[in-house]
């Protein structure tokens, strides 16, 4: 309720933040489905997910099956699974350790550029990363968010009618990041990938990124957050 | 009047085209105002498509899997032809389930990628200063590109878009066609170019082992040489009938065309004796019985190459990039005709499973392929092919090796022949008649060599004519 009052004037849109711990990933997915479907209908405000994935490789819909590593054996060794879903963008992997990100937004008419949005995706964890001291930014071409070290967040999002927002963005953060062997990563080859943890040096709790990653998002979106 | 335009809408400043990822409403359905019709996805984000008015979906002009420009017809909705009577409820008709794995095999049919995903929107920076004369924005960026790298003059192309504009096919047609009535622009690509190349990404994700291996090329190219498909079109005569492709089809169609510009084929023969075999077969015919198990010839074959593959790494591997990937385990991918269509299910870890195993697998694969009921990891990770043109009695075949694996094996009709057999005892010819079959190798011969093509086809006939009775 402070930051509220210290990041939106009168007036500015709420925006709820529910944060989930663990879930499995296709109960994320049916889960954003229903929401997309209240936050078009009216029934919820814009509504921000947090949330961890146990292990699994998603493929988006510019999936490349070939950039999924692993075999069946092997991910069922490392307690992999895998799932298609209806997201922009290439493979990715989501873990323990890794903060992610679904805001259901309803774009107001200002916002309606899709890739205005992926930018301001990428600006608000830019904005939370330097706050926790980690130098970030964007790279031509390359939707994310990369440090000197590597790729820190991937992004890839689905736009429903309305222009109402879902998946969102995936943040290591303490990410064991042995597991992105198993794909590649970005989609192409030679991608590095990197967390807040490596970057620092130091041990950070998924919480206190938690903090700053909302603030970001309700600055650069101009939403008061509730709840 | 009452028919209205569906244009592939503005999504961002940015945003010069759109790939039609799916239809969600088919022509003759009805349709709600702001009811999804269809999604399409352009770099990083997926969108659907609202209705712009209630009516009845008449047209559809843009398939499953092209790339259009903003602007762009994509459909027709006849608001005439409303429906009636139901009340006036809008239907809840959400976008079909985003979630968990697609099972209905088209989503990963074969072991092949998606269609290719529209590439990343080119940068707009060059909007403003390199259009053609006199300010006019004829064209996108993507075309823009094209035309610079043909040595093209836009104004000279006729516009067949939206309000005149120069779309990517028209480009792609002048191109390919020659403008008439003028003198050819020469191509000042001196580099081999490749056969229609499409919107060449000018950044994102470009596969960077190409740009590593063709520094003098132009990497866009070769990227959408191996990556991108695009079937040229012929004209269509009187009495003719036209269908969309369907996206088994689609993919396959696409597949075949990549698989074939990326491996450089050979196909070496051999002839095996099915004597042994035969003999294993009547042998073990109660005790198969028995257990309720059905071992065709093809699980004799499977059996066989997934002992030899373990001999033979680079004939289960593949090129990538400048690197060989050897694979670690043995899938053995088998063709299954599902008339009309073809999907490859796989036998993972082959060379860990016995003859009977490997039999049943089959047996249920090819069940579940044709019930359409296969999971999307069991049609994907094969190391190595099998396909059976000899079936239907085809003497044999020259099969395209699927991609990212290095060797695809043909089995042709087995049939009885007279052969010359020297008589053991005697020493002397003599005629016999036995069962034989051509086998083909196709091979990958950047990885693959003639030699190593005959070791593995000696090995193979020797195993399977000496085929063990305990397999």
């Amino acid at each position: 309720m402070t930051l509220a009052a210290v990041h939106a004037g009168a007036g500015a849109a709420p925006l709820a933040v529910r944060r989930l711990g663990t879930v499995h990933y296709g109960d994320a997915l049916a889960l954003q489905e229903g929401l997309v479907q209240d936050r078009r209908a009216g029934r919820i405000s814009d509504t921000l997910l947090l949330l961890q994935h146990p292990h699994v490789i998603t493929l988006g819909s510019s999936s490349e099956p070939r950039h999924v590593l692993a075999g069946a054996t092997e991910r069922a060794d490392l307690g992999i699974e895998l799932f298609e879903t209806g997201r922009g963008g290439d493979v990715t992997y989501h873990g323990p350790g890794q903060l992610v990100g679904y805001p259901i937004l309803a774009l107001e008419e200002t916002r309606r550029d899709l890739h205005r949005y992926l930018r301001d995706l990428e600006g608000a964890l830019i904005d939370a990363l330097g706050a926790l001291g980690v130098t970030a930014h964007r790279r031509e071409g390359l939707t994310g968010v990369w440090t000197a070290g590597g790729k820190i967040a991937a992004i890839g999002v689905r736009v429903s009618s309305g222009w109402i927002t879902s998946h969102g963005f995936a943040l290591n953060v303490s990410t064991d990041l042995s597991y992105f062997d198993t794909i590649v990563p970005c989609g192409i080859d030679g991608c590095v990938v990197t967390s807040v943890e490596r970057e620092l040096g130091r041990r950070i709790p998924l919480d206190g990124v938690e903090g700053r990653v909302v603030e970001a998002l309700a600055r650069t979106f101009g939403r008061a957050l509730v709840g | 009047m009452a028919r209205i335009e569906v244009p592939m809408p503005q999504m961002g400043e940015s945003i010069a085209e759109g790939t039609v990822s799916k239809w969600l409403k088919q022509v003759g359905q009805a349709v709600e105002r702001d009811e999804p019709i269809l999604e399409i996805s352009t770099d990083k984000v997926d969108a659907e498509i609202p209705a712009p008015a209630a009516g009845t979906l008449v047209a559809i002009q843009v398939k499953e899997g092209e790339t259009v420009e903003v602007g762009t017809i994509v459909a027709y909705i006849d608001t005439e032809a409303a429906p009636s009577g139901n009340g006036g409820a809008p239907k809840e008709a959400p976008a079909p389930p985003a979630a968990a794995p697609d099972v209905s095999p088209p989503t990963a049919a074969m072991p092949l990628g998606p269609p290719a995903p529209a590439p990343a929107p080119i940068d707009s920076a060059e909007e403003s200063g390199s259009g053609d004369e006199g300010g006019r924005m004829r064209s996108t960026p993507v075309v823009r590109k094209i035309a610079e790298e043909h040595g093209v003059d836009i104004a000279s192309v006729e516009g067949t878009g939206h309000a005149g504009r120069v779309t990517k096919q028209d480009i792609l047609a002048y191109i390919e066609g020659g403008p008439t009535g003028t003198t050819a622009p020469a191509p000042t690509v001196s580099a081999p170019v490749p056969p229609r190349p499409v919107s060449a990404p000018s950044s994102g994700p470009v596969a960077k082992t190409l740009a590593a291996a063709a520094p003098s090329a132009p990497s866009d190219l070769w990227k959408t040489f191996y990556g991108q498909v695009q079937h040229p079109e012929f004209p269509v005569r009187e009495g003719d009938r036209v269908e969309a492709m369907d996206k088994i089809r689609r993919l396959t169609a696409d597949h075949m065309v990549v698989a074939k510009r990326i491996a450089p084929h050979v196909h070496s023969f051999i002839e095996i004796d099915f004597t042994a075999i035969d003999k294993v077969r009547r042998d073990s015919k109660k005790k198969w019985e028995a257990q309720g198990a059905t071992v065709s010839y093809t699980a004799f074959v499977v059996w066989a190459v997934s002992r030899l593959l373990r001999d033979f790494p680079q004939i289960n591997g593949t090129v990538s990039g400048n690197s060989i990937i050897y694979r670690g385990n043995v899938n053995v991918g088998i063709a299954v005709d599902l008339d009309p269509g073809l999907i490859v299910p796989v036998i993972r870890d082959a060379d860990h499973l016995s003859l009977i195993g490997i039999g049943t697998k089959i047996i249920d694969l090819a069940e579940r392929a044709r019930a359409r009921k296969l999971a999307p990891d069991e049609i994907q990770g094969s190391t190595f092919s099998i396909t059976n043109p000899g079936v239907l009695g085809t003497l044999v075949g020259t099969p395209i090796i699927p991609k990212g694996t290095a060797a695809i094996l043909g089995t042709g009709a087995i049939e009885k022949r007279v052969v010359v057999i020297e008589d053991e005892v005697s020493g002397t010819d003599a005629m016999a008649i036995r069962k034989r079959s051509i086998f083909s190798l196709g091979y990958d011969h950047r990885v693959v060599d003639g030699a190593d093509s005959a070791r593995f086809l000696a090995r193979l006939k020797k195993v399977l004519e000496e085929f063990p009775g305990d397999a």
